[in-house]
């Protein structure tokens, strides 16, 4: 009895406002989406996707209550087992889930359908906290870069044979949990580079203005440099690497399926096909950019109200924001994310355990991953990937899944006095 | 270099957040044309018309008004035919016009209605009114074209129609649209403004499909709109019809005019057409045919015809002569035909006389006084500012420019100066044998019949007139007019030199047009020929009634109708006795103009 009432006082109450906040916010968003004066509903009614958001909400804090309740070990003790029922979960899904447009996501009985994709994320970042707490665990080497990646790894297999590209995406941002637990910088800078590479080959159409760059600086390179044979080589080599990189992504986005080669073409220019691919992307920009510095007030949109933008109330419902609260509304639940990230970084640094901290730059790595894509992908500063905003977003696996991903963190942060300090 | 780690992760989170807020303050408050967008996107703007105002006739007889037509639409995707053979029945189409209609409709939008069968009329409205419900996606649209009970006074009414892509650009306010119907001639050209209305505009919101989802901000930025004003015309429509129905199967003009005001009572363009033609989906065609008809039929006549004055300008020589005084009611001159042709009548004449006579050596003689004043020893110059001198007192009976009637298009025809003979003869090279035509209304002059009309209505008031024009209210705010109509106008001619004139008017009746004479009326007139270079010459005259107390001046012009004593004396007699006496009591003449044989 004494230890609940210790452990309530260490709940760190203002991440918990913020997630509230934050879900509030969403709930009455995802009313004003399907708002229609001509057919007034309460936003209570549970025909409407409100009244189930608010269902999801009710469930939610059920979830919240038990992880509060339950042991702070359980979560570690049982992480790879838990890691291990999902990838089973996932494996399964192919063969008895419910096949939409192609793809299988969810799994379940019924009414009642989860998305397996959605859940492992926690899954995950519970495995690699587990595997990467022990103190001789040292990313800098590269055995155990493999068992990380591994573990990283087989998810996102799982996830792509869905195949739902998204989520698997989602995954890659453990890698800003890598880098806080020392994954070599210059990994980082070469992806950084390649990325840009990429982009730049892209978004430029002719590819001899790259090549000549390219040429420029690894002549100038080995010109300015010490003139020996094995240097002059290397350059020489990489420079001839680049340009055949640059040319073969050409010959790579020619060969994805015509729907991905346009949502990256899409980027560069949305006008290429306004009322295909770049429909969304248009029509998400003419819905946030109407929105003005004040928006125009709540239920007064009519963008994403009479469905100009498709996906509205679920990976789209930025748009809705965006219209009716303006730009002062976007800097609020920006600020939001931003605020709740900034109090996740300062929580996971105050962990005794290893595998605490780990475990909560996971959950700083997924929430910052979805939140930075999905909102640069309504405004069109990034491709179209099918992945929600955390909290928001309509759907009851989505917010189960985020709930489930921040609430354990907050619970091993609200037990931390009870931990040995095992920190290195 | 690990502690520092923590730290970089916060800078990217808040420089990718810097990012998203730096781009969305871009799209929302920089760059407003996705408001723009949005509002085509979700907002329809639709125009409401206002019914356009209603002409009467100076008793409050209705002369224009708007005739309500019925367009059934359809919504391709509502719309379920069931029995195409039933459907075809009912709304009496074929099943070819079915399959074409329902096609356009479709390849124009699924959505959005588009006509099925254009311009019900009412009764076939009345009739298919109570099938409607039975097929979704039908509806009725209303509209309205203009409709004219008594088809009269076409010309000076005038049409409406599409407006045109220049005329779009000129409308510098926005105010209409393509597809807008405004006046494009007569009256309704003249007082478009008037008479338009007001458009009134209504916002509502659609869905990506184009259903519509009610008005925007509950009807906020909604107004209604405001019919049109009615004009109340100065044309008698009874004196109309009758113009009509005497000028019928002729080519020429009539214009009656009250001289007191100015109100044109009549104004006949003939040939001319049923107004009702000109109006709704046959427009085009008929305006076409119209257009291409070699009796000019859309040709206006009463303002846009020009035409020597000839005799009756004789009146006007000899109001410039007493008035500058080289003339005096004693005047004499020979009728010297070795100067200018004339014909059979007492010899020599006094002023009066030669009006009464029309004799053209006496004008001849007291033109070259008017002219050759030896004001220079140059008879050259001495003719250059006597004819300057004498354009000036000519131009203020209302000839030589356009009087400023309420219409547009109207004709100022000629009266020459030194520069145009100067440019014909070269400067010094002629003189008054050169320009003596003038004096018997010929050579290089022209009027149009209302400056006829018009001249009829100065001698009827001894020396002044208001502008003629067709509307007498506005609204029934006689206030409402343009003010010119209302401002006496005086052509510099002092009253007493007007009853001699009129004394000669009316002798000249008896004279030169006895079948004008009306028992018991006084007529005061003046024959006239028009000579025509391509054929018989235009029979021309004018008169006011009654002589004491005018109510009405008249001109008439018939082409190729010969001598002005006959068919156009004949027509402004009728005229005036059937504006004056309200029926006719001479129906062997009216038989006579009717039947047009004039020779």
């Amino acid at each position: 009895m004494k230890e609940s009432e210790v452990q309530i006082n260490r709940v760190d109450w203002i991440a918990v406002s913020i997630y509230f906040a934050l879900v509030i916010i969403g709930w009455f968003n995802i009313y004003a989406v399907i708002y229609d004066s001509q057919v007034e509903k309460s936003i209570f009614d549970f025909s409407i996707s409100s009244g189930k958001q608010l269902v999801w909400i009710g469930t939610a804090i059920g979830l919240i209550t038990l992880i509060m309740v339950a042991d702070y070990r359980f979560f570690e003790n049982l992480s790879l087992v838990i890691y291990l029922i999902f990838l089973l979960i996932l494996i399964v899904t192919p063969i008895f889930g419910k096949e939409v447009n192609g793809q299988i996501l969810s799994i379940g009985v019924g009414e009642f359908r989860i998305q397996p994709g959605e859940f492992a994320k926690f899954a995950t970042a519970l495995a690699l906290a587990k595997v990467m707490e022990r103190p001789t665990f040292d990313l800098s080497k590269r055995n155990y870069q493999a068992i990380a990646f591994g573990v990283l790894l087989i998810p996102i297999a799982l996830i792509l044979m869905q195949p739902d590209t998204g989520t698997a995406m989602v995954y890659f941002s453990l890698l800003i949990m890598f880098y806080r637990e020392g994954l070599p910088q210059w990994y980082y800078g070469l992806g950084i580079g390649s990325v840009s590479i990429t982009l730049l080959a892209l978004g430029i159409d002719n590819n001899i203005y790259l090549t000549a760059v390219i040429i420029l600086v690894v002549g100038g390179l080995i010109y300015l440099g010490k003139k020996s044979w094995q240097r002059i080589l290397a350059f020489s080599l990489i420079g001839i690497g680049l340009i055949a990189y640059i040319y073969s992504i050409d010959f790579v986005v020619s060969k994805l399926p015509p729907h991905q080669q346009n949502r990256v073409m899409v980027l560069f220019n949305p006008d290429i096909d306004p009322l295909g691919v770049g429909w969304n992307v248009t029509q998400s920009k003419i819905a946030i950019g109407s929105g003005g510095f004040f928006g125009k007030g709540y239920l007064e949109g009519t963008q994403t109200k009479f469905d100009f933008v498709p996906e509205q109330d679920t990976d789209f419902i930025f748009c809705t924001l965006g219209e009716e609260f303006g730009w002062l509304g976007s800097l609020v639940v920006i600020g939001l994310f931003v605020g709740l990230l900034y109090r996740l970084v300062i929580m996971a640094e105050r962990q005794k355990t290893r595998f605490s901290r780990i475990y909560g730059y996971g959950v700083i790595s997924i929430l910052l991953f979805h939140f930075m894509i999905n909102i640069a992908m309504t405004i069109g500063l990034f491709p179209v990937v099918g992945i929600p905003l955390p909290f928001f977003s309509y759907g009851g696996s989505s917010l189960w899944s985020f709930t489930v991903l921040l609430f354990i963190f907050i619970k091993l942060d609200s037990s931390r006095a009870s931990q040995l300090g095992r920190i290195s | 270099m690990r502690d520092q780690r923590p730290t970089v992760i916060l800078l990217v989170i808040f420089l990718l957040s810097g990012i998203l807020l730096v781009k969305l303050f871009a799209i929302q408050v920089l760059d407003d044309s996705f408001l723009k967008r949005a509002e085509s996107n979700a907002i329809q703007r639709i125009v409401d018309h206002p019914y356009r105002g209603l002409v009467y006739d100076r008793s409050g007889k209705l002369m224009v008004f708007n005739n309500p037509i019925f367009d059934l639409m359809v919504v391709p995707r509502e719309f379920q035919v069931g029995d195409t053979a039933k459907f075809c029945e009912l709304f009496r189409i074929s099943k070819e016009q079915l399959i074409e209609g329902y096609a356009a409709a479709k390849s124009y939008s699924k959505v959005k209605p588009s006509p099925l069968i254009k311009q019900l009329s009412t009764t076939d409205f009345a009739r298919i009114q109570d099938f409607l419900v039975d097929y979704p996606g039908l509806f009725i649209l209303t509209r309205s074209v203009r409709s004219y009970p008594t088809p009269t006074a076409a010309h000076a009414l005038g049409y409406i129609g599409e407006i045109s892509g220049v005329q779009l650009e000129k409308d510098t306010v926005e105010y209409y649209a393509q597809g807008d119907y405004v006046g494009l001639s007569g009256l309704e050209k003249f007082y478009e403004k008037e008479m338009r209305g007001k458009k009134g505009v209504k916002y509502k919101m659609v869905n990506v499909l184009g259903v519509d989802k009610g008005p925007f901000k509950e009807g906020e930025y909604d107004t209604i709109s405001i019919a049109g004003k009615n004009l109340i015309s100065t044309i008698d429509l009874d004196l109309q019809r009758y113009g009509e129905l005497l000028m019928n199967g002729k080519t020429g003009s009539v214009v009656a005019i009250e001289p007191k005001t100015g109100e044109i009572l009549a104004m006949i363009s003939a040939p001319f057409y049923d107004p009702n033609q000109l109006t709704g989906a046959e427009f085009g065609k008929t305006y076409k045919n119209l257009n291409k008809d070699n009796s000019k039929p859309l040709f206006n006549r009463p303002i846009m015809a020009t035409y020597p004055p000839g005799s009756i300008f004789k009146i006007v020589q000899s109001l410039i002569g007493l008035q500058e005084g080289v003339l005096t009611p004693n005047t004499t001159f020979g009728c010297n035909r070795s100067l200018v042709a004339c014909h059979n009548h007492p010899n020599p004449v006094n002023l009066f006389g030669a009006i009464q006579n029309s004799c053209n050596p006496y004008y001849h003689q007291a033109f070259r006084q008017i002219i050759n004043r030896e004001v220079s020893s140059n008879t050259f110059k001495d003719t250059e500012i006597g004819l300057n001198a004498w354009r000036e007192s000519v131009l203020k009976f209302g000839l030589g420019s356009p009087l400023g009637i309420d219409m547009s298009g109207e004709k100022g025809g000629d009266i020459p100066s030194s520069k145009l003979y100067d440019r014909i003869y070269g400067v010094g090279h002629w003189k008054y044998s050169t320009i003596y035509s003038l004096s018997i209304g010929q050579g290089e002059m022209q009027v149009t019949p209302l400056q006829m009309a018009n001249l009829a209505a100065i001698f009827a008031n001894k020396g002044f007139y208001y502008t003629p024009h067709l509307v007498k209210a506005i609204d029934g705010d006689p206030e409402k007019i343009p003010a010119k109509f209302r401002q006496k106008i005086s052509v510099g001619i002092d009253v007493r030199h007007f009853d001699l004139i009129q004394d000669a008017m009316v002798e000249a009746i008896y004279g030169t047009a006895a079948r004008a004479v009306i028992a018991d009326l006084v007529i005061a007139g003046k024959t006239g020929t028009a000579q025509n270079p391509h054929g018989e010459d235009h029979s021309v005259f004018i008169a006011f009634a009654p002589k004491d107390n005018p109510k009405i001046a008249i001109a008439v012009y018939v082409e190729n109708a010969g001598w002005g004593g006959r068919a156009a004396a004949s027509t402004a007699s009728l005229m005036i006795e059937k504006y004056i006496r309200r029926t006719i009591a001479r129906p062997d003449l009216q038989e006579y103009v009717i039947a047009g044989n004039f020779k």
